[in-house]
This record gives C-alpha cells, structure tokens and sequence, in this order.
C-alpha cells in the first residue's frame, strides 16, 4: 500500500466554478442589438439605410391616415381646405373617413334594395357557416358539410340573391323534335293533316303554362324537356349496362336519384317565396367581389379536375384536348378573356339567347381559372406515388373507382395550399371585372368618385387605403391559412 | 360441377358475360371518338352562331379592316404614327408598347426582386424585416388596385402641369410626366457603338479561352474583371478619339421650365411610369420569394464541402451556391416575366396605350370588329407565352441535372 499523503486530493475543486454570466455586451437588448444590427460596420450601414426607407414609408402614412384623418363629418366641406371650398387650414392633407363610412354600406352591396340587403347578410352568415368547419381540419361532418357548400348553400344563396321564382321557358328538345316531325315531307306524305294538326295541337299545348298553387308555374314545354332527358339517358345507360354486363338497376338507380335531386333543386328555384327580385345590375361591391371569386373557385375545381385528369390521361386526342385548353387559356391575359367574355359571348350563342353581364364575366372566370386549377391538382396527382396507382389497379379498380377513392383524396388534400393561391389570386384578379363595367368592390370605390357630395382632392386617396385594408386583409389571412395547411400536411413528408 | 363452377371466377361483371366494351382499348377509342365528335360539333356549333349574328348585323369576318384608316391619335408611339394611320399600324404600336412596358419592368422587377429576396435573408434584423413587410404588403393586394394607388394618389402628389420638380441631372418631374435629359449623338457617334460591339465580341473571346485554359491546364482567369477592363477602354479609347476627331461626341439636353411648363427632353408619360412602377414593384415581391427559395434551396452541405476543398467564399459563392440556386430560381422567374407581360394589359385601365388598350380597346369600339380584334389580340400574346415556353423546355433540358 503507498503512502496515502501522496495522494492527498483536497487542492481539487470538488464543485465546478460557476459559469461566469456572459459579457454584457452579448445579452440583454445591447448585446442582440450588436448582434442583429450593428455587428460590422457595412451591417451599422444596412441598419441605417432599413431606418431610412421606414422612416420616408411609415410617418408620412400614419400622419395621413390617423393623425392628420378627418373622423366626422357631413359632406366634403369637412375634407377640403378654405382654398377648396371646405373649413380645414390650407396644405392640410389626410385621410377623410367619413366619407368611407357613409359610402360603406354601397362598397359592400353596391345599389342592392335598401330593403332586400338582409338576404345579402344571411347569404354572407350562411357562407360563413359552411366555411368555417371546413377550414378547421379536426371539425367533424366534413361529408356533410362538402354537400351543404356544394349542393345547398349555392341554391340558396341563388334563391335570396336573385329572388327566385325563375321561371324555365321551353329550352326545346321536345319543340324541337316535333318541329322537325312536322316539317319532314315523309310525315307530310304519309300521315296526312290530321297527324300534323295534332302534333301543332301538342306543340301549342306544350307552349302553355301549369299552374301549381300559387307559388309555382311551370311550362309544359320544360316538364316534357324534363322527361325527355330523363328517358333518353335512362335507355342509354341500360344499354351501356346490358352491353358491358353490369347491373341495369344500379344505373337507372343513378339516373333517378341524379334526375330527382336536379328536379327538387329546379323546383325550388321555380317556386316563390315571396322574395322580390333583384337584377344582376344592381349587385355591387364586396358582393361581386366575393359571388365572382366563390363561384369562380368552385366552378374551376371540378372542371380543373377533370382537365388534370385529362392532361395525365393515357388517350391521345383527350390529352390533346385538355393541353390545348389549359396552355390557351394560361397563356393569355385575364382581361382579355374578359372582353372576350363580353363582348364576343353574346355572338357566340344562338340569336335570343342572351346572358346578363354577370354571367357572363362568371363564364369567363371559371373557365379562366379552371386552366389554373388543373395545372395545381395536376402537381398533388403527381406527387401521388406510383405505388398507389398500382396498388389501385392491382386490387381490381376500374379508372373512375380508383381515381375517386384512392388518387383524388390524397392528390386533393396535398394541393389544398395550392387551391387556396389558386383562390387568393382569382379574388385579387376579380378587380379586372371594373374595366367591363362590373361594380366590385374597386369598381364601386370608383364610381363613387363621381358623386360631388364627398369630392374632394384625398376621396380618392383615401377610398384606395380603405380597399388596400380590405384587400390585405381577405388576402393575408387566406395566406396564412395556406402556409399553416402546408405546415400540417407536411409532417412526416420531411426528411 | 356445381362446386366447382362457384370456384371459377368470372371474367368481366356480372351475368352476360364478355363484352367488347369491357376491353380497356375499345373503350378508350369509344371514348376518344365521342369526344371529338363532341368538340367538333360544339365548335361548329359556336362558329354557325357567330356566323349568323354577324350576317345579321351586317358584318362581314375579314381581316381586310386592318388596312382601314384608324383615325385616332395616341399618345405614345415608338413607331411613326397619325390619325390617318391603319389600324394594322394601331396594332404595331400597341404591341410596342406592351413589349416596352414588359421589358422595363422585367429589369426593374428583377434588380428589385433579388435585392429584396436577398434581403429577406439577411442577418440584419431591420432589413429583413422589412423585406418581410414589404414581400406580405405587395403580394397580398391586387394589382390593379395598386396600379390606381400609383396612378391617381401618388403620381397626382407631384407638381402641377406649369411647375416642376428639378431633380438635377436626372431633368424635371411633374404631373405631366418625367422630363429627362435625351442624349443628342454627336457626329462620329457610331465609332463608339462598334468599339462597344467589338469589346463585347472580345469579351466572349476571352471567357471561351479561359475555359479551355482551365479545363487544360486547370489555371483561373478573372474573366469579369478582364471583360469590365475591355468594355470600360474600349469606351473611354473611342470616346477619346471621336472627341478629337469630330468634336463632342455626345451632348445631353436638358429639359428647360417655360411658362407652359417643362420642354425639350424626352418625356415619360405619367401612365407609363404608374404602370410601370405598380408592375415592377408588385412582380419583384413574387420574385423576392422566387430568390429566397432558391438560395434556401441549396444545402448548407454545398458550401461546407466547397469550404473543404478549399474554396473560399467568393468562389464558393459564385461556383457552386448560384449555379445551383439559378436552376431552381429561373423556372419560376420566367413564369413572372410572363406575368408581367400580361398583366401589363391592366394599362387599359389607366389608358396607357398598350396592346389591350389601342387595338382591343379603341379600335375595337370604333369598328365593331369584336371576332377579329380579341381573336388577335389572344393569338399575341399566347405567341408572346409560346415562345418563352419554348425558351424554358430548352432551357430545363440544358440545365437538367445529368445523373449517371
């Protein structure tokens, strides 16, 4: 055994020396400002040169839009100048928000009925009930609640916006068949005048109008339209059935219940409710804005679907089609479509035939963005990989079952972000409908430029403040919304 | 029997049996025959209509109205033209004026975009703060709300018709436009412009034989520098020699103040510069994303292998973090050029004189002419998209990256 003195270890720490704080130059508010903004002398400059640019931004914004800003007042006399006819100091210069505020309720229904807005508000509570649990991904009945946005929001949005009680003329297979049977020189020859009177009696008879209750007036000449439809795509698909061997009830199943819910839907937009009805004219304001840019979004989905589908397709001459389709649309700009859409629409259809401007501009929008969605659902489909293509085939699934039960849901639920982009950029392009004489929500602003009782030198100034808030505010949240999509879907994709 | 029959699986469906139209092929070509049949008709559908309301309105399709006389000034020409011009020539002029307006907005767009997608990287906590601000503001309002922002509230903050605002060497700025300095070419003027052309020849010169020097003999040569050196002597050597020879080579003339306001000069019309502003400052905060994407795309593994083999940072940079970052960045930046190019047909709503706004707007109103004019007008600009398509397959396929 050694001596134990030798090794005596008492001059060891037996605790470690606390840490020493950190120099001070290096915490606190000093040290990230050394770190974040003065850490060598060109990032001291940079600091200066970002001080600057916010310094000739920012002020100058404030003092217009809070500071200097007129918050009450009765007409223009309260935002101009002595010189220009008003009670302010001369060189004032700011914002006039009562102006705003009085023209508020116009920048969201345009000149929609004082007393008809109350169907705008429920249609905006009702689109708002339906959307909310749909963007919140852990919000239960996402079935039903795809069918409530689908199937019966639109119809009622359609129903209190226009009024309802539309009324269907004859669009006229039936007229037209009958037409044709009594001016073919066979039945001429060989059924003799009395055939013929009787088929003019049926045309006349269709002609007429069926009186339901009081509420609901039909046009013979529709409901035989109706059966007709019905009757020819329920020969056709029991062909289709007996030919291929699949089962002939489950089609005609299909048909009906395909048939009787477009019926229940067109009676219920045929019946009165009492609404008064309301022009497309008159609509404005956020209202458009927000009309075009929904019904633009779900128009496109599943037209967008069907061209990705397309595109992707096996078949030549369809992925032909849809590339031509997609590239032409994607390759010319919004506004021209929209003159196209305006001008060179009404020409395109048969004489009589004509559609409100609305409308039009909605034909021209969707189909616009349909290109654009199909190019965005295009990428979730190949981003599925090709496991799941085989796996679908390998189990037995013919095309539509596999694309609808194992492709779409993924390829869908990849590519939400990009439909919300898709949306953020069809809602700021929806503007464009001001330059053919739609009121959105710009357009109004604008228009209320010519009225004198607000005109004055900062109106406009001020009205585009206003929208540039709105505007930012719609766009920013959708933004966020997509970046948090994305953040979720995400997960676990990574490496 | 009957067992074993429960065991055979059938074929195809239920009870019938076999049918053609279960063949995949026979369906596709069913199918594909439909469609067509379908598409065609429907075209011959919209084209018989269009025929017949043009028969009745009393007009008559052609492209013969092109050789009409327009009869309507415009303010901005770059070619010559009048009031008794064609409306073949309103189309020339519009279209120049498209490009015009593309093409400065594309340079602007893009020094902007990278200084703004480079900032948003940066260290420095104010600066890529408000390259944040400045990305989320722009991107997130529309367009055309901020070409009317540009339009009638800041370019209407400038000074009235009569009076000006003097910026010095760079001319006179007021509500009418921006009066700046137009060179006038001395005489010898050309000399200059070959001397340049030349140094640029040189300059391709140079760069091809330091590759080849590298690849043999593996020594660098500071082809930017070089170039630079070239072009600037060359400059400065013709410049000198015109002086002598001829006199001043290049005078600058200056717009003057009169009593009815700025003349002389060459004047920027106010539309073209709201415009022109909106359109740059809205694409480059598309393009600021585009930048950072790509920087972000480039492994942080990239430059600490360049680092160990002994790089150091400006090589590194320019060897292998851009290249690299480029393929991802310049897709997407096309697809923004192309943007721009078309959104510049919102001049219409502001009445700068673009393509969309002379030919499809003026003209058409004038004539009537719906069916010819936005048939045209479309056919422009899906070449102008065709042709930068076809510019970016080649390009992705040369910078495709070749795996072995």
């Amino acid at each position: 055994m050694a001596d134990t003195s030798a090794t005596d270890l008492s001059y060891v720490r037996t605790e470690m020396e606390p840490d020493a704080p950190r120099p001070r130059h290096d915490t606190g508010i000093v040290g990230w400002l050394r770190q974040n903004l003065f850490s060598s002398w060109t990032n001291t400059l940079l600091t200066l040169l970002g001080a600057w640019v916010i310094w000739i931004v920012v002020p100058p914004l404030i003092q217009f839009a809070l500071i200097d800003a007129v918050w009450t007042g009765e007409n223009r006399q309260a935002c101009t100048t002595i010189a220009q006819g008003g009670v302010l100091p001369d060189g004032w210069f700011g914002a006039c928000w009562p102006y705003v505020g009085d023209y508020f309720a116009q920048f969201v229904y345009g000149r929609y009925p004082f007393d008809a807005r109350w169907r705008v508000d429920i249609v905006f509570v009702l689109f708002a009930i339906g959307l909310i649990p749909m963007l919140i991904p852990s919000a239960p009945f996402k079935r039903e609640n795809i069918i409530y946005m689908a199937v019966i929001f639109p119809v009622a949005a359609l129903l209190l916006l226009t009024g309802g009680h539309f009324y269907y003329g004859d669009f006229g297979p039936t007229d037209l068949l009958l037409e044709s049977l009594r001016n073919s020189e066979w039945v001429q020859h060989n059924l003799g005048a009395e055939f013929l009177a009787t088929v003019r009696s049926v045309q006349l008879f269709l002609a007429k109008d069926v009186q339901i209750g009081d509420a609901l007036r039909l046009n013979h000449g529709f409901l035989a339209d109706f059966a007709l439809v019905t009757v020819v795509a329920s020969l056709l698909a029991s062909a289709w059935a007996l030919s291929t061997g699949s089962s002939v009830v489950g089609m005609l199943r299909v048909i009906a219940i395909t048939m009787g819910g477009i019926a229940v839907l067109l009676l219920v937009l045929a019946y009165d409710f009492g609404l008064s009805h309301v022009e497309t004219d008159v609509w404005g304001g956020l209202l458009v804005t927000l009309v075009i840019a929904v019904t633009g979004i779900a128009a496109s989905l599943p037209l967008g679907i069907l061209l990705a589908l397309g595109r992707r397709s096996n078949m030549p001459i369809v992925r032909a089609v849809c590339v031509a389709f997609i590239e032409f649309w994607r390759g010319v700009p919004l506004i021209t479509v929209l003159f196209m859409s305006s001008v060179m629409l009404p020409l395109f259809l048969p004489e009589g035939v004509t559609f409100d401007k609305l409308l039009r501009a909605l034909i021209g929008v969707a189909l616009f963005s349909a290109a654009y969605m199909a190019e965005v659902v295009r990428g979730g489909l190949q981003a599925i990989s090709k496991g799941q293509y085989e796996g679908a085939d390998a189990v037995g699934l013919t095309y539509w079952q596999k694309t609808r039960l194992i492709i779409l849901p993924q390829a869908l639920t990849l590519v939400i972000p990009g439909i919300v982009n898709t949306f953020i950029g069809l809602f700021k392009d929806t503007t464009l409908v001001l330059i053919i004489g739609l009121f959105d929500f710009l357009g109004q602003m604008q228009s209320s430029f010519t009225d004198p009782t607000w005109a004055s030198p900062v109106q406009a100034t001020t009205a585009y403040l206003f929208a540039a808030i709105v505007y930012w505010v719609f766009c920013f949240a959708m933004s966020r919304y997509s970046i948090f999509t994305e953040r979720r879907l995400s997960t676990g994709h990574k490496h | 029997m009957a067992v074993q029959d429960a065991g055979v699986p059938r074929l195809a469906g239920g009870g019938s049996g076999f049918s053609v139209l279960n063949d995949q092929r026979v369906r596709g070509v069913l199918f594909q025959v439909l469609l067509v049949i379908g598409v065609v008709s429907f075209a011959w559908w919209l084209i018989s209509n269009t025929a017949a309301n043009l028969r009745d309105q009393g007009i008559e399709f052609g492209f013969g109205i092109l050789w009409n006389t327009a009869g309507f000034s415009i303010n901005q020409t770059l070619i010559e033209y009048q009031e008794n011009s064609t409306y073949g020539r309103v189309y020339i002029v519009g279209l120049l004026n498209t490009l015009l307006v593309a093409a400065l907005g594309v340079v602007l767009a893009t020094v902007l975009g990278f200084i703004v997608g480079i900032a948003r990287l940066s260290n420095n906590w104010i600066i890529a703060r408000a390259a944040t601000v400045y990305i989320e503001v722009l991107r997130n309002l529309p367009l055309l709300l901020q070409i009317f922002i540009w339009y009638f509230a800041v370019l209407r903050l400038l000074p009235a018709k009569r009076e000006a605002l003097d910026m010095g060497p760079f001319g006179l700025l007021n509500i009418a436009g921006w009066y700046a300095p137009s060179p006038v070419l001395g005489e010898g003027f050309w000399l200059v412009v070959v001397a340049l052309l030349l140094a640029i020849l040189g300059c391709f010169a140079i760069s091809s034989w330091a590759r080849k020097r590298l690849a043999a003999t593996g020594q660098p040569f500071p082809v930017f520098l070089a170039s630079v050196g070239l072009i600037v002597a060359a400059l400065v050597v013709s410049l000198i020699l015109v002086a002598l020879i001829w006199g001043k080579p290049l005078t600058l003339e200056y717009p003057t103040l009169g009593n009815f306001g700025p003349r002389g000069g060459a004047r920027l019309f106010p539309e073209l510069m709201g415009l022109l502003l909106a359109l740059s400052t809205y694409t480059a905060s598309f393009i600021a994303e585009i930048v950072r994407a790509g920087i972000l795309a480039v492994s942080k593994g990239q430059t600490e292998a360049s680092y160990s083999l002994g790089l150091r940072s400006g090589p590194t940079l320019r060897l292998v973090i851009i290249p690299q970052a480029m393929r991802v960045i310049i897709p997407p930046l096309t697809s923004q050029y192309l943007n721009l190019t078309k959104n510049s047909s919102l001049a219409v709503a502001i009445a700068y004189p673009d393509l969309v706004s002379v030919f499809a707007g003026t003209a058409l109103n004038q004539t009537g002419r719906a069916v010819e004019f936005i048939l045209i007008t479309m056919a422009t600009y899906l070449m102008i998209s065709l042709i930068t398509s076809l510019f970016m397959n080649w390009y992705n396929a040369r910078m495709a990256l070749v795996e072995r």
